[in-house]
């Protein structure tokens, strides 16, 4: 970890950021409705808190029970694949093109298939989302094993279970939390959007639509930071997690 | 044969691979009693890996059969009769060395005191008390693989198997880890093979070298070496280590002083 000095530079950018942007709006005299300034967004977000972070709980608990769902099944799938490599490699071309397709693009039809106030509806997609990366980098962990490593198993007369226990699994977990980095972004997006379609009014992505359809940006940019922030303390927090459980890694200079 | 029963036969086995295509390993016979130090040497791609592996039940002989202590190399490997350490550390990362070493003898079920008093004997052996937190990556690569030695020693195999070991290392470190090992070998009363395509490593280690011609794959001519022991650096300076080191280079060339089997010259080509 770098200490409190490390993070100067990256706080003096974003200070630089902030003033740049409420001066800029000073200077050509944007109009609010096509970009607020950060002083009144963040008198929004104190004044709208109660709502915005009810709201950004609300979104919150669809994201992280999609990212469960989702990364919970791409373990799986991967630990399926893995052991029955035949059928891994039958189902390989279609998880690559699966995972090609825009499924945000689903939103409209499981707010139909689950109710449209059902969080059911929001936390499909966002598992369909998590799936294919926790998938596919979990696979790729589990059978990137050097074969060496799977003969010196073999000379202890270890069976499969073991060489997936002792092995496999420990080899493919930096690969496993690279994608749940990944995933707990797109389980975020794939909650907000879905809320984009239709939701329950306490959603974040529902207050978001209202408020820009009502011409109330400064809510909208609120909420906005809603989402950013949980977003980010979700992926430092799976980061947290990762420093913990692979303190043996090998660190690069940070 | 006559004396002590052999730790390995290795009873006329053949290794072809790709469905026959690829002669690997053409009728090797070869016979390594208790005590023995044996190497294999012979050019890229003669099979020595190969042979090894097949003592050690890694792959199959398409032909023939391997014997080690009396069973089927399959229920050697079966009863963890041996221990192998390959070109290459394969350490696992996430295990620290007291981790790596301790693996066997997790595996084969010890005791937790057992195991950690185990692991620090053979942090000892190897020179490497002290280090037993540290992760593989805080470890030279010459300290890696004498973590690996280590490893293989654990459980106490009568017989290790070594395949290159020392081969991606400089020449500094491999000459000190070949005293290293003799030493070893000498406390600990193994049987070793030991796979290398370094003949100064094999004359300076072995009680006997088994010379390989190129694919397929034979034994060309067995070699004792009459060195006395214990060997030392001035062992490497010694006019009879020349001498060694010269027949097995004429063995390995096909032109042995020694009359050479037939056939050996047309595996060159």
């Amino acid at each position: 970890m770098r200490g409190a000095r490390g993070w100067v530079p990256a706080l003096a950018v974003f200070v630089l950021g902030i003033l740049l942007w409420e001066g800029y709006i000073a200077a050509f005299d944007v109009q609010r409705f096509l970009l607020p300034r950060p002083t009144d967004i963040v008198q929004t977000f104190w004044n709208e808190r109660d709502v915005l972070w009810g709201a950004g709980w609300f979104t919150f608990k669809e994201a992280l029970g999609g990212f469960a769902i989702g990364s919970a099944a791409g373990v799986l799938a991967a630990l399926v694949c893995a052991r029955w490599r035949p059928l891994g490699r039958a189902l390989m071309p279609y998880m690559i093109a699966a995972n090609a397709i825009p499924i945000i693009a689903f939103a409209p039809i499981t707010n139909q298939w689950f109710g449209l106030l059902n969080p059911l509806s929001k936390m499909v997609i966002a598992a369909v989302l998590c799936f294919f990366p926790v998938m596919v980098n979990t696979l790729r962990g589990l059978t990137s094993v050097r074969p060496q490593s799977i003969e010196l198993m073999r000379s202890y007369a270890a069976g499969e279970a073991t060489i997936f226990r002792r092995v496999r699994i420990p080899n493919s977990l930096p690969y496993l939390f690279a994608a749940l980095k990944v995933a707990s972004v797109l389980a975020m997006i794939g909650a907000v959007v879905g809320e984009y379609f239709g939701g329950s009014q306490e959603a974040l992505g529902v207050q978001i639509r209202n408020s820009a359809a009502l011409f109330r940006f400064e809510t909208a940019w609120a909420a906005i930071l809603v989402a950013s922030i949980l977003g980010i303390a979700f992926y430092l927090a799976i980061t947290a997690v990762e420093r913990v459980a692979l303190r043996w890694e090998r660190r690069g200079i940070e | 044969m006559s004396g002590p029963e052999p730790v390995v036969s290795i009873r006329t086995v053949s290794k072809s691979f790709v469905q026959g295509q690829v002669q690997a390993l053409q009728e090797i016979d070869l016979e390594i009693r208790p005590r023995e130090f044996v190497s294999l040497i012979g050019p890229s791609g003669c099979g020595k890996s190969t042979l090894l592996r097949i003592v050690g039940d890694l792959i199959q002989p398409t032909q023939g059969d391997v014997v080690v202590n009396g069973k089927t190399a399959q229920q050697a490997r079966r009863d963890r009769d041996y221990g192998i350490v390959f070109q290459d550390a394969v350490l696992y990362d996430w295990r620290t060395v007291a981790k790596n070493i301790s693996l066997p003898l997790e595996m084969a079920k010890w005791d937790r005191a057992k195991r950690q008093a185990r692991v620090g004997e053979m942090l000892e052996l190897v020179e490497l008390t002290g280090f037993e937190d540290r992760y593989p990556w805080q470890l030279s690569g010459g300290m890696q693989q004498r973590v690996s030695i280590a490893r293989a020693l654990s459980f106490s195999p009568e017989l290790l198997l070594m395949d290159e070991p020392f081969g991606a290392l400089d020449e500094m470190t491999r000459e000190r880890l070949n005293g290293e090992l003799l030493r070893i070998w000498d406390d600990t009363g193994s049987t070793v093979v030991f796979v290398t395509h370094s003949i100064a490593e094999a004359v300076f280690l072995s009680t006997r070298v088994a010379v390989m011609s190129p694919r397929p794959g034979r034994i060309a001519q067995v070699i004792d070496i009459d060195l006395p022991h214990p060997r030392t650096q001035a062992t490497r300076e010694e006019p009879r280590f020349f001498e060694l080191v010269t027949e097995v280079r004429e063995a390995l060339h096909g032109g042995s002083a020694r009359p050479a089997p037939a056939r050996t010259a047309e595996a060159d080509r």
